[in-house]
């Protein structure tokens, strides 16, 4: 079993587990489970021995590189890895690999952290379910007739079924912190431009943003320490010094107040979630917080928003899979036709329609109507915040509005899957951090995320508030 | 929009996806009654006077060596991708 990783750090530190015993006990775990769940698109297993190895002889000399050193961890596979495939589960993106390591990739090898595999996610980041993606499905641990969520379900599945103890993923409308909803471990999208992007592959620029995945607070807030901060190669990347996260969890809670959001308990809201939910606003009224409702009235626009923001986004950053430079390249006998023919070939359902509804947006005669009427109410979401912000610390929230749904059953019916992202989506047209913790189990045993949005660059508020709802012991699936 | 997009669909996916983006952009079209007047449009939610870099290649030893990237090619040469010809 692979404890929680705030408690790994510390068990690494007084020497009662080695690295190269730790790595054994993941790689194991992974071996044995992935046949069932299957988050891992593929294992780094020779250089994760080496990094092993590396972090047991300076534990053991003493000379510890920090709290991640030793530590396995997962990638989503839309990071680049030198020398790792990287696929971002497209198959147009299949035998790609990269000559460089994204920015976090570089930072966590720079803390210790023994990276152990790629992680399955929905193509190009873009589904909430795991099931776009070229390379299999991933299965939630807790119910394997369910899907973990996504867009990044194969480092939230790692998570939870205890392969490994942190994972990185990417969020551009919920797809961390959904995911670590559907399968009951917690996840953060941090402010836009706390965390570097280079070397991440691009789906909507001006929404995407990297974070983490661990069981506990602590291992989230120990991840984050390893990879904010700024970045000569991301210009969005802030400039602001990078507070102790761990050390914020010392601080109590009582005091801050927390907004509730009326529209964020409406229709479609499943009963037992918003009861769990309201549980852990007791939780946090318990410790010493003063909740008080409030109102964000734009937010029942922002689906609509993003749905046009980030396909248009999308359909400008996905030009660059032509078959030219990397991946996949249809036969064909002329320029244009090996263009087409290519994108035919390597996209999938979603990720084409997506890049249509986009290119239709952007298009001469629609710009006005679509783009930019959607950039004038992600500015009104914005300032609902803005707004909420002058009375309140932080937004509290049901993540996603039901539990982990079955395989299969949105995957005809894009609408109903887009609506899973609800209540995270705004986090990411405002570019605030929002986290989702574990808040409890429905009748059915699935897991249940309750989520905080926080102030612009206020993550630790976020994390202390989450440390005050996450339970005090952690059920493991089956 | 799927030739803009540089897509060759079949006549199968040209019928499903033009029902499935029917329904998303009815759904979006709810955005016509959001009163948006006066409301300057918001593109980017990051913080604001981020500075550029300099528009100028970086020192040889910070590229990526040239083989490296043309290793990922599905054709090249020395030098250069090749792609199918472009002119009858």
């Amino acid at each position: 079993m692979i404890a929680p990783l705030g408690q790994l750090s510390l068990a690494l530190a007084r020497g009662e587990v080695t690295p190269t015993a730790l790595l054994e006990e993941s790689l194991s775990r992974i071996r044995a489970l992935d046949p069932q769940v299957h988050p891992f698109m593929r294992l780094t297993e020779p250089q994760a021995q080496a990094a092993a190895r590396a972090a047991s002889a300076r534990r053991a000399a003493g000379k510890a590189l920090g709290p991640l050193d030793g530590v396995p961890v997962g990638l989503k596979d839309i990071f680049c890895m030198e020398g790792v495939e990287t696929t971002a589960g497209s198959k147009i993106l299949q035998g790609y690999v990269p000559p460089y390591d994204a920015t976090v990739v570089r930072k966590l090898k720079e803390a210790g952290a023994v990276i152990v595999g790629k992680l399955n996610m929905d193509e190009f980041a873009m589904g909430s379910s795991t099931e776009n993606s070229a390379y299999g499905v991933t299965r939630n641990p807790w119910d394997l007739e369910r899907t973990p969520g996504g867009s990044s379900g194969g480092s939230a599945a790692a998570v939870a079924a205890r392969m490994v103890p942190g994972a990185l993923g990417t969020d551009t409308g919920g797809s961390i912190r959904q995911p670590a909803a559907m399968v009951g471990c917690a996840g953060m999208k941090p402010t836009y431009g706390r965390v570097s992007r280079f070397g991440v592959i691009a789906f909507a620029s001006s929404l995407d943003q990297v974070g983490p995945f661990a069981q506990d607070v602590r291992g989230v807030a120990l991840l984050l320490q390893a990879i904010a901060g700024h970045d000569d190669n991301d210009q969005t990347s802030s400039a602001r010094p990078v507070p102790d996260y761990a050390a914020a969890l010392e601080r109590r809670v009582a005091g801050l107040r927390v907004g509730v959001p009326r529209e964020y308990f409406g229709e479609g809201l499943a009963p037992e979630v918003a009861a769990l939910v309201r549980a852990g606003i007791e939780k946090l009224r318990g410790a010493g917080c003063s909740i008080s409702e409030i109102s964000l009235p734009n937010s029942p626009h922002a689906i609509a928003t993003y749905y046009i923001v980030a396909t248009a986004e999308a359909s400008s950053n996905l030009a660059r899979y032509d078959g030219v430079r990397y991946g996949h390249r249809a036969k064909a006998g002329q320029l244009l036709e090996m263009y087409e023919r290519t994108r035919a070939e390597g996209f999938g359902a979603e990720v084409k329609r997506r890049i249509m509804l986009g290119t239709y947006a952007l298009s001469a005669g629609y710009y006005d109507a679509y783009y930019l009427r959607a950039q004038k109410v992600r500015a009104l979401i914005r300032r609902d915040f803005d707004n909420a912000f002058t009375m309140v610390d932080a937004v509290l929230s049901p993540t996603s509005p039901t539990t982990a749904f079955k395989l299969g059953e949105r995957t005809d019916d894009p609408l109903a899957m887009y609506l899973s992202d609800v209540y995270t989506v705004p986090a990411n047209l405002a570019g605030l951090p929002g986290i989702s913790v574990p808040c409890g189990f429905d009748s059915s045993k699935l897991p249940v995320g309750l989520q905080l949005i926080g102030k612009p660059f206020d993550e630790e508020t976020l994390l202390r508030l989450a440390h005050a709802v996450e339970p005090e012991k952690f059920e493991e699936p089956r | 929009m799927a030739r803009l997009a540089r897509l060759s669909l079949s006549p199968e996916e040209e019928e499903r996806f033009a029902a499935q983006l029917g329904h998303v952009l009815e759904y979006i079209e709810r955005l016509e009654q959001v009163d948006v007047s006066g409301v300057e449009p918001l593109s980017f939610a990051g913080e604001a006077g981020l500075p550029l870099r300099a528009d100028a290649p970086r020192p040889a030893e910070q590229q990526l060596p040239r083989e490296k990237v043309l290793a990922q090619a599905p054709q090249h040469d020395a030098q250069a991708f090749l792609v199918p010809r472009i002119i009858e």
